[in-house]
């Protein structure tokens, strides 16, 4: 398409999902009525099945959501990178494998066949649940199980405006720190914000639990990690870890 | 003789994916079939062996439009494994949490789901420049049952404050005011949903069914653990479930279920059939002026249901809040103590009867965990729709074949990644003459 006199093509976005429960393509449009407008106005959507009938050839902008668990959908992952200028994993199914990736503590046989019965046979799946980045180069990552709208809106209006879109590199205990929260250690729980990428203001904390790891590890949990919370718990980062393995289960996340 | 195939490949507008295929012969429709095609999720497997604090975390990743109709039926089959009786004020939280999530998810699928298909577009943000005001009246609702979710349980996409024993987290009463206001407000949009919606032509076809739905005598339920059917008359639960028969069928990463016929139907159009005098006042005169008559046997009326609904959830909603405003909240949480056994969980999602059944060991850990959802429930009866559907189209085009089922399934809002999770439309032809390629 070529641009006309006196109007600007519009980059197209797509949206694509994969195993996972869609709840983050949802979330990405909890916005406020004036902000989803001008969103609208400043980008074309132009694949979304969930909400669009029709597709496209080609993507400026593919946000992939969901973790890959049978063959067809890898290749129909690679079909999408081909297409896209630019990828960008949404949500924590797509970025860590979520928690589809408890399924890799089973062998897939095995849990094909507690669930299927004598139909396991019929069912074609990938001996474990991937990140997409173990099948195709994802450029940017919008962590979260969900992801946080607000995150998503400004990495859509850093792409537009040509900026890198960058992630917290802090641990989760410094925002939950900044909400005036509790630390849950002090009430005898257990917690993995001290290892945990910030950005969701510890919303799990703040609404009365702890922290699960959703958003991923920091860039370097030895070095990054909220370290003194951790050796006042008795706790390394390896112990930590063992025990959340609700995001920590696709192997990627091991150290 | 020849035929032709139609194949909706990945059918759009519905949650997760699904295919249908149609084999026409000799101008005849020969076959139909509706399939799943979603990666199997095998959630069963994933709960297994997780401690009592996580497994609702876990379960409510089924689902992110149903979030809440999730944990909550998951809470709730745990709680009954470990006996545990919650307090009334927690159970007024869980109500008016479900009551957000129910406006959430019928205005999404009634405005950007199926009304594009009555309206004439491809999606609902082309309304952006045909009806921007119907829009931004969608986004309003959708919003401010998102308000409701985040102020009660943290999050509407799997909320976090709800636990077992009751909540971690009790909301601030200044905030919930506040929502009071603008539920109050949001009548006026209700309204012209119900109007918008009543302006629509729904396409004109019936078929009588079995309808199931959660039955109380004292309200319109959607926590409650008796079950109704059509058919037979309410039984508790747990006798429910064993009368349910779950099975496979080829080509369909979905489970089917039956229950007496070899089809039954839930969501919202049976809840109506069933409840419908258990309806608020203005939900009432909704389902009037939509012409929604109950018994009503048009599937397609699914979506006007719905709509009743949201207006119903409103006011049931603001109800909830001034009861639970007029005196000071309390501690928000009985003490849960784990023990081995059996818990049949229970809920109305949105899209019809969830059922969580887990069995749990002594130490808090799940020992199995079965999960019957509402659009497994639907899949025989979407199919025994289709075929009914089909003859009687007058000499149809693919196109409009195609479309009508398309139409027949959103009116569904089939939820595919509850179900494992897609839609694709296959219309195949066998044709006398000029074979095709
Ligand atoms: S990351 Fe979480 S919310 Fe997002 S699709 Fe996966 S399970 Fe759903
Ligand atoms: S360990 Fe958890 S509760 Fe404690 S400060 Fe960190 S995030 Fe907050
Ligand atoms: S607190 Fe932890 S689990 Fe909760 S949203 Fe943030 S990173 Fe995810």
């Amino acid at each position: 398409m070529t641009p006309r006199a006196g109007r600007v093509r519009k980059p197209g976005v797509a949206f694509f999902d994969f195993t996972c429960c869609e709840g983050c393509q949802l979330d990405a449009l909890n916005l406020t009525e004036d902000q989803i407008m001008d969103l609208l106005r400043a980008v074309e959507i132009v694949e979304f099945r969930e909400v669009k009938t029709g597709g496209c050839e080609s993507y400026d902008i593919s946000f992939v959501e969901g973790s890959i668990a049978r063959e067809e959908d890898a290749d129909r992952l690679r079909d999408i990178r081909e297409r896209s200028k630019t990828v960008i994993a949404l949500g924590a199914c797509a970025h860590i494998g979520g928690v589809n990736c408890l399924r890799n503590l089973v062998p897939a046989d095995a849990a094909l066949q507690e669930v299927y019965g004598d139909a396991a046979g019929d069912y074609d799946i990938l001996d474990t649940v991937l990140p997409i980045d173990a099948v195709i180069d994802v450029d940017y990552v919008i962590p979260g199980c969900p992801i946080n709208p607000e995150e998503f809106a400004r990495t859509v209006a850093d792409l537009l405006l040509g900026k890198e879109p960058r992630l917290p590199r802090h641990p989760v205990c410094v925002e939950c720190k900044m909400a005036g929260n509790l630390c849950v250690f002090e009430k005898g729980q257990t917690c993995v914000g001290p290892i945990t990428r910030a950005g969701c203001k510890a919303i799990c904390v703040t609404a009365g639990r702890h922290c699960w790891g959703c958003r991923g590890l920091v860039d370097d949990p030895n070095i990054d990690a909220q370290r003194e919370i951790l050796d006042d718990a008795g706790l390394t980062v390896e112990q930590i870890l063992e025990e959340f393995r609700i995001y920590f289960s696709c192997g990627k996340e091991a150290l | 003789m020849s035929s032709t195939n139609i194949h909706v490949h990945h059918v759009t507008r519905i949650e997760g994916h699904a295919d249908i295929d149609v084999i026409l012969s000799d101008g005849r429709i020969e076959k139909v079939l509706w399939s799943v095609t979603e990666s199997p999720r095998l959630f069963e497997v994933m709960l297994r062996g997780r401690d009592y604090g996580d497994v609702a975390h876990v379960a409510s990743r089924i689902c992110g439009i149903c979030s809440i109709a999730h944990s909550l039926a998951s809470i709730r089959a745990t709680e009954k494994a470990f006996g545990i009786e919650v307090s009334r004020q927690s159970e007024k939280l869980r109500s008016l949490l479900f009551h957000a999530e129910v406006l959430e998810s019928h205005i999404l699928h009634a405005y950007f789901l199926a009304a594009p298909d009555f309206l004439g577009v491809d999606s609902a943000v082309s309304l952006a420049s045909s009806d921007e005001d119907a829009l931004r009246r969608a986004m309003r609702l959708k919003r401010l049952a998102y308000v409701l979710a985040e102020e009660l349980a943290g999050r509407k996409t799997h909320p976090i404050s709800c636990v077992v024993g009751g909540f971690a987290k009790l909301p601030d009463p200044r905030r919930l005011e506040a929502v009071l206001t603008a539920l109050r407000d949001s009548l006026a949009d209700l309204e012209r949903t119900v109007d918008l919606f009543a302006s629509l032509e729904m396409p004109d076809f019936a078929r009588e069914t079995e309808y199931i739905a959660l039955t109380d005598p004292h309200e319109y339920a959607f926590l409650s653990n008796t079950v109704a059917s059509s058919d037979t008359g309410s039984s508790p639960i747990e006798a429910f479930v064993e009368e349910i028969e779950e099975f496979c069928v080829p080509h369909s990463t979905a489970k089917y279920a039956r229950h007496r016929r070899p089809s039954y139907m839930v969501g919202a159009l049976s809840r109506f059939n069933l409840s419908h005098d258990r309806l608020r006042t203005r939900a009432k005169d909704a389902a009037e002026r939509l012409g929604l008559v109950a018994p009503c046997h048009n599937p397609h009326a699914n979506t006007s249901a719905q709509v009743v609904e949201c207006m119903h959830a409103a006011e049931e909603s603001i109800s909830i809040l001034e009861e639970l405003l007029g005196a000071p909240l309390s501690s928000p949480r009985v003490e849960v103590v784990p023990r081995a056994g059996r818990g049949i969980g229970v809920v109305e999602a949105p899209r019809g009867l969830l059922i969580h059944d887990y069995t749990y060991e002594a130490s808090g850990a799940i020992a199995s965990a079965n999960c019957i959802i509402p659009t497994n429930q639907n899949h025989g009866n979407i199919q025994a729709d289709m075929e009914a559907l089909l003859p009687s189209l007058v000499d149809p085009s693919e196109d409009e074949i195609r479309h009508r089922l398309e139409v027949l399934v959103r009116a569904y809002d089939p939820c595919v990644s509850c179900s494992t999770h897609a839609l694709r439309v296959r219309v195949g032809r066998t044709e006398a003459r000029g074979a095709r390629p």
